[in-house]
């Protein structure tokens, strides 16, 4: 392993007291006081996320929107200008590369927004794509220009009013503004990865900190927290959004881990002719809930049986703070995934009863598309 | 008399009943702890065996016999607030008491001064 990548807000994490870990190569704080402080903080306020180490990728040109449409299996071309998608890209086999955001900015610009482990992997891979057919557009990395502050909670919105230029009521979710906020450029959008209302703000790397801090100044007396990759985690997973390298991979399709919505057979893309065969052909293992009814914690990479069979496995798995339960995702094979069904999760050597149950684990304050 | 484990176990000894749960430089390092999974009251357990574990939000940690015996008593509170353990790990976050068998293994434990010593050094 090399040397870890940091982001502009690396100081100011240390300064508060992060605990710094290795996340995708990136040098990023896992927690600052406590993980369950910050998650309470996110579910009932609202908590600041350092997300610069995620990867930002701008395509530009005449064909831009053609190209989009070709590289990801969700609709970029019925898209609104400053609407956002998120999708799952896909190689040959209909494993997912990478899933992103597609944010529309005009119709001769995108930008891609990538997860942090996958940056160089998905750059080379779209500059690939854009050679399959004579596309004219420019790609542009721009990963290491782009800070980005994810500002999540049921009070995100009220808060950041007193500071935003940008009328933040105006914008509805999965859709963003250019604008100012405390006279900062910034790309706003209402999107995240918690379950709550919230923004993610884009802005150069020069701005991150005095963003940083003045949403912490302001947001502190209301009980706003920093947020760390720990209670990241544990949010997304009670909404059930995925993880790349836990519930998708190379190896994994769209439709098996429940993406479906997110998959439009009525156009071309790339990994198309793969998925509509899986379609055909059924699936042979989904993505499910499980809860966990025995003693114990499920966690990544554990076993599931049913009998003597094995019939899948866990691609993430803990406490949920939310619920009070233990929970899981897990991959199950064809005729064990009905909601109720029986299973035993491996854990600790240890053959412990579960139960299929509904995803998502948990709905919180974020708006649903009109 | 209070000995630490360098799998970072703390044993108060009394008589031949030794009180064990995990060190406050353990809990530390494992963060906001939600689950225990307690050992079976009864059971014979031999030094350095995996007996129970102590789950943070991240993962799971295995908590492993400082000595070898018998599992007299567990800390059952801890299914119910296992969040003691981070609030007190060294006294009402105990985790089981156990009777030992020989008395020798106490020598291969680290007293406080040693054990903070052997944590600076881990640090390191």
């Amino acid at each position: 392993m090399g040397d870890l990548k940091r982001t502009p807000l690396y100081q100011e994490h240390l300064r508060l007291g992060g605990r710094m870990v290795e996340f995708g190569g990136w040098d990023m704080p896992v927690q600052y006081e406590s993980i369950m402080e910050e998650h309470r903080a996110v579910r009932t306020m609202a908590g600041l996320f350092d997300v610069s180490h995620m990867g930002e990728i701008s395509v530009k040109g005449k064909d831009t929107i053609a190209f989009a449409d070709y590289l990801v299996t969700n609709s970029v071309s019925t898209l609104k200008n400053g609407e956002i998608c998120y999708t799952p890209m896909c190689n040959e086999k209909g494993g997912v590369v990478d899933d992103l955001l597609v944010y529309r900015i005009s119709n001769s610009e995108v930008l891609l927004v990538v997860n942090a482990s996958n940056i160089d992997k998905d750059f080379n891979w779209v500059l690939e794509r854009a050679k399959d057919r004579d596309f004219s557009i420019t790609l542009d990395n721009i990963s290491n220009k782009t800070a980005q502050l994810a500002f999540q909670g049921p009070k995100a919105e009220e808060i950041l009013k007193e500071i935003s230029q940008v009328k933040l009521d105006e914008i509805p979710f999965y859709h963003f503004i250019h604008g100012k906020v405390n006279g900062i450029d910034c790309l706003v959008s209402r999107t995240g990865y918690t379950g709550e209302d919230g923004f993610e703000l884009y802005v150069d790397t020069e701005a991150a900190v005095p963003l940083w801090r003045k949403i912490l100044e302001i947001g502190t007396p209301y009980g706003v927290k920093p947020a760390g990759l720990g209670a990241r985690d544990l949010l997304r997973f009670e909404a059930c959004y995925m993880l790349y390298g836990n519930e998708l991979t190379d190896e994994i399709t769209p439709l098996e881990a429940g993406l479906k919505w997110a998959v439009k057979f009525e156009k071309e893309f790339y990994g198309r002719q793969a998925l509509i065969e899986q379609r055909e052909e059924g699936l042979e293992k989904r993505l499910r809930g499980i809860e966990i009814i025995d003693k114990g914690i499920a966690r990544h990479g554990y076993e599931i049986f049913a009998g003597d069979e094995n019939i899948g496995w866990v691609s993430s798995g803990m406490l949920s703070p939310s619920t009070g339960k233990r929970l899981a995702l897990a991959y199950l094979k064809k005729g064990y995934w009905k909601t109720g069904t029986e299973v035993f999760v491996k854990i600790r050597n240890k053959l412990v009863k579960a139960q299929v149950i509904k995803t998502p684990f948990y709905r919180g304050s974020v708006k649903s598309k009109a | 008399m209070k000995k630490y484990a360098k799998t970072h176990e703390w044993v108060l000894v009394e008589g031949n009943v030794a009180t064990v749960g995990i060190s406050n430089y353990a809990q530390e390092h494992l963060g906001d702890i939600v689950y225990v999974e307690l050992p079976e009251v009864g059971k014979e357990i031999s030094k350095g065996e995996t007996i129970c574990s102590v789950e943070s939000v991240k993962a799971a940690s295995d908590v492993y016999a400082p000595l070898s015996g018998k599992i007299l008593e567990v800390n059952e509170e801890l299914d119910a607030a296992p969040e003691t353990i981070n609030s007190d790990a060294e006294k009402s976050g105990w985790i089981f008491k156990m009777e030992f068998s020989d008395p020798a293994e106490l020598d291969g434990l680290m007293d406080e001064e040693e054990y903070k010593k052997f944590c600076e050094e881990e640090e390191a």
